[in-house]
């Protein structure tokens, strides 16, 4: 079986036990922000995916991280991903996972990064305005990144939309 | 005297009573010749023995002397067959040296010669080293102020760029944020 498959097949599983259990907007929030969480941890992310770390202990990790945090249907999915060996593909398998959850819903994903958190106000009014600009509608995903000091990086399917100061910044540079 | 008249004067005294001194002992009746008979059988006696030695003894002593002349004859023979080696030999040698002295100006010839060319080589070498070693040099000099330039140039721009980073964060308020937030919403939302 290749990779691909492989994340799909565990995406596919999550998906359907969280559906099961009707936690399924709740899940999937809350594994995209762990996702995120774990792309931007280097520390995070190697005691997750160290084979030399008994799974046990992984999963120990997993859950002093997420207990009382997160839906337990969230933790014990991650824990089940980790425990298994899988936890370099954590991030690919909650994507796909957000992915299939939208698609379920007819949403596609926007994963939008901002330098400051989002109100609800502007999170709905964002999800509009992407809807309006795109065609469809969007199934919110924000990630908070002072990396691009300020202003909203939209990404929606393959259209990028790129309002952050660190790119104008970029651009002067250049121009500079 | 020959012989007989020896024998003569033996035979003529022989018939003389024996002298005797004035004690009765008897005395020789000659100071110096012996007694005519002892005279005639040593003659005899001794013609025996030389005839004796003549005929026995002669012969070998001849063939010995032969041999040793013949022997002598042999080594002067030998003596000079080595002194002609040994002027052969010296003669060879003379003419080594000779051949000796014309290899070791030569090979001191053929020694400074090569001991030249080595020293021109190694002039030429040094010379080409040195020069390969300056353009290295200059080179290398060249590359590292480039280098040094490129690192100076990149460090002024990462730490322009930090700068400018922390200039426009502490900047960048609330209401700021919020300004930009809202503008990329109605932007969007207009987009279509």
């Amino acid at each position: 079986m290749s990779n691909d498959a492989r994340i799909d097949g565990y995406a596919r599983a999550l998906f359907e036990i969280a559906r099961a259990e009707g936690t399924i907007d709740e899940v999937e929030d809350e594994l995209f922000r762990f996702a995120r969480n774990l792309d931007s941890s280097d520390s995070l992310r190697n005691a997750l995916t160290d084979e030399q770390i008994p799974a046990a202990r992984r999963q120990a990790i997993v859950e002093d991280l997420l207990g009382g945090k997160a839906t337990a249907t969230t933790t014990q999915l991650v824990s089940l991903v980790v425990g298994s060996g899988r936890g370099r593909d954590l991030p690919a398998i909650i994507d796909r996972l957000v992915q299939r959850a939208s698609s379920s819903k007819s949403l596609e994903v926007a994963e939008v990064r901002s330098a400051v958190a989002l109100t609800d106000d502007q999170q709905t009014r964002l999800a509009a305005a992407l809807a309006n600009a795109t065609g469809k509608q969007v199934n919110l995903k924000v990630i908070v990144d002072p990396a691009i000091l300020g202003g909203i990086v939209a990404t929606v399917g393959d259209s990028v939309i790129d309002g952050s100061v660190r790119t104008r910044l970029e651009h002067l540079k250049a121009r500079l | 005297m020959n012989l007989f008249a020896l024998v003569a004067l033996i035979a003529a005294e022989e018939g003389k009573e024996p002298h005797r001194d004035s004690g009765g002992m008897v005395t020789t009746h000659h100071w110096l010749l012996p007694e005519t008979y002892e005279l005639i059988y040593g003659g005899l006696a001794a013609v025996i023995i030389f005839g004796a030695l003549y005929k026995f003894a002669l012969p070998g002593i001849k063939k010995g002397l032969a041999a040793r002349t013949e022997r002598i004859q042999k080594e002067i023979d030998g003596g000079q067959a080595a002194k002609a080696a040994a002027i052969a030999d010296a003669e060879r040698i003379r003419s080594a040296k000779g051949d000796i002295e014309g290899e070791r100006s030569r090979m001191l010839a053929d020694a400074d010669a090569q001991a030249e060319a080595m020293l021109a080589e190694g002039r030429s070498r040094l010379v080409a080293e040195v020069a390969e070693l300056e353009a290295k040099a200059e080179a290398d000099i060249a590359a590292m102020s480039g280098r040094a330039g490129a690192e100076l140039q990149a460090e002024i721009s990462r730490l322009a760029s930090g700068a400018t980073d922390s200039l426009i964060s502490s900047e960048l308020d609330a209401a700021t944020q919020n300004d930009l937030i809202e503008s990329f919403i109605a932007k969007v939302g207009a987009g279509r």
